[in-house]
């Protein structure tokens, strides 16, 4: 079997086994509209605080979905000994590990952008800022799948891996959630979101290349 | 390892070899001390007394010989923290490995002492006790760094693959340190909240400078000693059952 | 300059020592604290060398 095939196998095997869990699927997506859910009922309802809060209530409450879904991305291959097959396969462990986030962003990442437009009702956010909020979300949430794995990978041996995992990781979100959060803020007003979008961007190229190769060292780490 | 010269390569296996270095630290570490105090009370005395009052700020920006030196501390120690892992990954090495693991309470305790001392300077200057200011935030957000590398190895039982998760962690960290930098910066220059300008540009005088100076390599050597101390604890735990410990033993008891 | 003024710093005295207070903790809690832990360490060992071996 080549590298590509073997890729592919991998987000073929994840997504199968994912959609024979569909209520599982459903978890992360429930979650993120819960979180936005309380903000109005915290702060009160008052339409102009809720439409100004709106585009950093949204991201925050991805970033903690993203969160939440990490730990299943290793834990279940961790536990029934596949992900020792992994380690043990001649190909490079980077690719297929990347193999393994896609297939985990496509199951868990993805359906935040269909939820969206009714969060985005929910708060009142303009809807011409709307083609931005989806923009962030299809550039930011692999970048929070990518980084999040490196942690996953450091604290899926752990039994309480959970709680220190939240704390790895969110400090490296803190750039995501600022350029996400400030694009759609801007173009809520109307205002360009060039600059932003092509941070964005970078930042999912640069995490794109440079984290399956910590990911994977860290697996091995935990594995063995 | 082919392209370092032997006698060089020697050299550092053998001062990395445990007992060696046990040896090695407990006679640095008097020096050390001496060093540290001929430049701990010139810059005391230089900063506390000698130097002017700031025609500003008062005498509150006396403040400075310890929170600038931390700062810089909390920085300099999280750069060294991912040099040394990345040895530790590479070369295996056990030494680095440990330095790595003993420097970062030192370096949380930098953080922290940046933090504490910002915002007590802060409140006389801006009027409150923390003020979302890049550079206050950065360092808040190094701390959690800290603090993650520090709960991860005390997550993970088997010592030799903490010390390797450790390793990951830091070059991870250390990447992302100037991103969240410059994010950060980004950031404040959108939301900019009360003036900072007072505490910009310290017009600084020769004779505020050199107490700052001699503070900041106090610090330096501070964290030499400290890191000596907390690596031979480190080293004693790992191999307390290894022949040179038990002949350390025989010596003391 | 008088000792009285000194300790004053300007009107400044709480800011400025409850800094250097703080600092001065933090930094011998952290030369301290491995000195003490190696101490029992070491004794603990020790203790451990001199119980015949089973």
């Amino acid at each position: 079997m080549s590298l590509t095939q073997a890729f592919w196998a991998i987000i073929r095997r994840d997504l199968l086994l994912a959609f024979r869990r569909r209520a599982e699927m459903a978890n992360p997506l429930l979650f993120f509209v819960m979180v936005v859910t309380l903000f109005p009922l915290a702060v009160g309802a008052q339409p102009n605080l809720l439409q100004t809060m709106a585009p950093g209530v949204i991201w925050v409450s991805a970033l903690l979905a993203a969160l939440l879904s990490l730990d299943g991305l290793f834990r279940s291959d961790f536990e029934d000994g596949s992900l020792e097959q992994l380690l043990l396969s001649p190909h490079s462990l980077s690719i297929l590990v990347l193999g393994k986030i896609v297939a985990h962003w496509l199951v868990t990442g993805l359906p935040l952008l269909l939820i969206a437009p009714l969060l985005a009702l929910f708060l009142g956010l303009p809807e011409r800022a709307m083609p931005t909020l989806w923009l962030t979300l299809i550039l930011a949430t692999p970048v929070l799948s990518l980084i999040g794995a490196i942690g996953v990978a450091l604290t899926v041996g752990l039994r309480r891996g959970g709680m220190i995992l939240s704390l790895l990781v969110l400090p490296l979100y803190i750039p995501v959630l600022i350029f996400a959060s400030n694009a759609v803020d801007r173009a809520a007003s109307g205002l360009p979101v060039t600059a932003q979008i092509n941070i964005l961007l970078s930042m999912f190229l640069l995490s794109l290349v440079l984290t399956p190769l910590p990911t994977a060292a860290a697996l091995k780490m935990s594995v063995n | 390892m082919s392209f370092i010269p032997a006698p060089i390569s020697r050299f550092f296996h053998r001062t990395a070899s445990p007992p060696h270095f046990y040896a090695l630290a407990n006679r640095f570490i008097p020096w050390l001390t001496v060093l540290f105090l001929l430049l701990l009370i010139p810059g005391l005395y230089g900063g506390l007394i000698m130097a002017p009052t700031d025609y500003q700020q008062g005498d509150s920006y006396r403040i400075i010989y310890i929170h600038v030196p931390a700062a810089w501390m909390s920085l300099f120690i999280y750069v060294l923290m991912a040099v040394m892992g990345g040895i530790a990954l590479i070369w295996r090495m056990k030494l680095a490995e440990v330095m790595l693991i003993s420097s970062a309470p030192i370096g949380a305790g930098f953080t922290f002492i940046a933090l504490v001392t910002g915002s007590l300077w802060g409140k006389p200057m801006w009027g409150t006790w923390w003020v979302w200011d890049a550079r206050l935030t950065s360092e808040l957000i190094l701390l959690f760094l800290y603090l993650g590398v520090i709960s991860l190895h005390g997550a993970i039982e088997d010592k030799r693959n903490a010390a390797r998760a450790v390793s990951i962690l830091a070059l991870v960290g250390v990447v992302n340190i100037p991103i969240i930098h410059y994010s950060v910066e980004w950031w404040n220059t959108l939301h900019q909240g009360p003036t900072v300008s007072k505490m910009d540009k310290p017009s600084i005088h020769i004779s505020m400078l050199i107490p700052l100076l001699l503070m900041a390599v106090a610090f330096k050597v501070y964290y030499a000693i400290a890191l000596l101390q907390a690596a031979k604890l480190e080293l004693l735990k790992r191999e307390s059952s290894a022949q040179w410990v038990k002949n350390l033993l025989e010596k003391t008891v | 300059m008088t000792l009285g003024s000194f300790l004053d710093m300007g009107g400044y005295a709480f800011y400025v020592w409850t800094s250097y207070g703080i600092t001065t903790a933090v930094l011998l809690f952290n030369l301290l604290a491995p000195i003490v832990q190696r101490k029992q360490l070491l004794r603990q060992l020790a203790l451990k060398q001199k119980r015949p071996q089973r």
